[in-house]
């Protein structure tokens, strides 16, 4: 629902638009939407764009800051929290999922589970040294930031849907999309923020 | 020749193996990890592998390619039973190789399109030469089995630019035009990961996993888009060209696959190019 209505003022936004950037963009949507075939688990729905995705490709990944507000609480009201409020898993469960980067492409088999692609994007065990740096450093996230129950509230929400915190970020929105499960990202909660995890010795 | 290919060609199957480790893509690499201790040696696949491209570069695998890129080119072909040496034009006038790789994309009034390399030589081999569309369309690009003639053909065409400067019409109305696409084309977001092009080569200095991202919107790493392309992939001893490049990134970009020699893709290959105009082309070369 709000999904819809933040559609609906982005709509508006750019009927009411200036930008003419936005003729190169409108024609290079109907480019791409000629262009392209499915395969595999890589359908042509995945060309639409949802909200979220439409407004940072409008604001070139900068929106103004009233529809960034509004935007990243649309966002965060997607997390869905388990009904236990249990957020802490095992971090060794954590790991593997970190490793794992498959998962969405059309070679990959459809289905889950996906892995997290954490490593391609961070560094988080001292252990692993083939990480990218698309994303921050993750190493000692717990020892820095404390393993308290808003902070695990926090990763938890992070991971669940990164773009709660930061609209157009870079990170997948991994729970949103339903590539992690719940007891997944509680895994992962705890690679990050349990004391006995690597990434905190 | 012969043998310092096939010198050439062990050596790839070693050090591929060594660069696949260590990328160690989906597992945990013990080993990888184990032989790289320290921070410093953390690039250490990716030295060696610069290294290595510095010794091939005098006995480069993908001359094997261009002489037989050549022989397609001189042949009469085809159920028109016509040369592309006698009948295509790749910008610079019929039958002229010398410098037209460096610069295309380029507008083609008789075809009413911008095009690349690749879509170019395809295109006169399906007007000129009376080949099935559908037959090359089927498998454009290569495997450890199979070579396609296109690939073959660019390759000889673009080894026919080697140390000429890159130069894209970028100033010709159609060109431009299609540029202003291709940049659009480059940060559209869209897929279950909300990934575009830029979200992984829209920044300096970073990384996948060890694989480096060159920055493609900046004309100092631009380059990096076209050096070494067409390239003969050491990870499994084939060539590929600039449009496999595009296609492998929408995979991992999560998109759909985008049509061999579409328009989007021109677009992007347009964009890339002409930010990297000015620099020297050192001809194909070598990719892990
Ligand atoms: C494609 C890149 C990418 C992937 C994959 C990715 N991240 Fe991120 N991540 C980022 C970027 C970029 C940021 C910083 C910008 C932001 O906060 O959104 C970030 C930020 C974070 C933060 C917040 C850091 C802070 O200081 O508050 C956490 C926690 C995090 N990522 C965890 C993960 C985990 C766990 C995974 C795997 C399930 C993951 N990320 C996968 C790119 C990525
Ligand atoms: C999810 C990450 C990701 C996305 C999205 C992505 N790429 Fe890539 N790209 C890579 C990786 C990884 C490599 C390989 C780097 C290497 O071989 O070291 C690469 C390599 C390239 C290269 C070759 C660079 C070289 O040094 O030879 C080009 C050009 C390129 N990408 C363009 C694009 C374009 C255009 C798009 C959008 C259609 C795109 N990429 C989307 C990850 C990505």
């Amino acid at each position: 629902m709000p999904n819809r209505f933040l559609f609906l003022l982005t709509a508006l936004l750019v009927i009411a638009g200036v930008a003419r950037a936005d003729d190169y963009r409108l024609r290079a949507l109907m480019m791409i939407q000629n262009d392209f075939q499915a395969k595999g688990q890589a359908g042509l729905d995945r060309l639409e764009t949802d909200s979220l995705q439409h407004v940072c490709n409008k604001y070139s990944d900068k929106p103004p800051e009233a529809l960034l507000r509004l935007v990243e609480a649309d966002q965060l009201a997607t997390v869905k929290y388990p009904a236990d409020g249990r957020l802490m898993g095992d971090w060794r469960e954590g790991e593997k999922i970190a490793q794992s980067g498959r998962g969405f492409t059309w070679t990959d088999k459809p289905g889950l589970p996906v892995g997290g692609n954490c490593y391609n994007c961070h560094e988080i065990s001292p252990k692993e040294l083939s990480f990218g740096t698309l994303g921050p450093s993750l190493r000692n996230f717990g020892r820095n930031r404390g393993n308290t129950p808003e902070m695990r509230q926090y990763v938890f929400s992070k991971i669940f849907n990164a773009k709660s915190f930061n609209a157009c970020s870079a990170m997948p929105r991994f729970g949103y999309i339903g590539a992690l499960n719940e007891e997944q990202i509680r895994h992962l909660v705890a690679l990050l923020l349990d004391p006995d995890s690597p990434v905190n010795q | 020749m012969k043998q310092s290919i096939a010198v050439a060609a062990t050596l790839a199957m070693v050090i591929g193996g060594f660069c696949s480790q260590a990328v160690a893509k989906d597992t945990r690499s013990a080993a990888a990890v184990a032989a790289a201790p320290t921070p410093a040696a953390k690039d250490a696949a990716t030295a060696e592998f610069d290294k290595f491209r510095e010794v091939m570069e005098d006995s480069n695998p993908a001359e094997l390619f261009e002489a037989k890129g050549e022989d397609l080119w001189q042949t009469r072909r085809g159920p028109k039973s016509a040369a592309l040496a006698d009948s295509c034009d790749l910008g610079l006038g019929i039958g002229v190789v010398k410098g037209a790789y460096v610069q295309m994309p380029r507008y083609f009034a008789d075809a009413g399109k911008v095009m690349d390399a690749e879509r170019r030589i395809v295109w006169c081999m399906i007007e000129k030469q009376g080949f099935s569309a559908e037959e090359l369309f089927r498998t454009p690009f290569a495997n450890e089995n199979f070579t396609p003639e296109p690939t073959s053909l660019v390759t000889y065409v673009a080894g026919a630019s080697r140390n000429l400067k890159i130069a894209v019409p970028i100033d010709e109305p159609h060109v431009q035009d299609v540029y202003r696409l291709g940049r659009e084309v480059f940060s559209f977001r869209a897929g279950p990961y909300d990934f575009a092009c830029a979200t992984c080569h829209g920044e300096d200095g970073k990384r996948i996993r060890m694989q480096q991202l060159p920055n493609l919107a900046k004309k100092e790493e631009a380059i990096r888009a076209y050096q070494g392309w067409p390239g003969y992939r050491m990870t499994g001893g084939f060539m590929l060209t600039q449009q496999w490049r595009m296609n492998d990134c929408f995979r991992q970009q999560r998109f759909p696959e985008p049509r061999y020699l579409s328009d989007t893709v021109t677009s992007l290959l347009t964009y890339l190019t002409a930010n990297a105009n000015g620099n020297v082309y050192k001809g194909p070369g070598i990719k892990r």
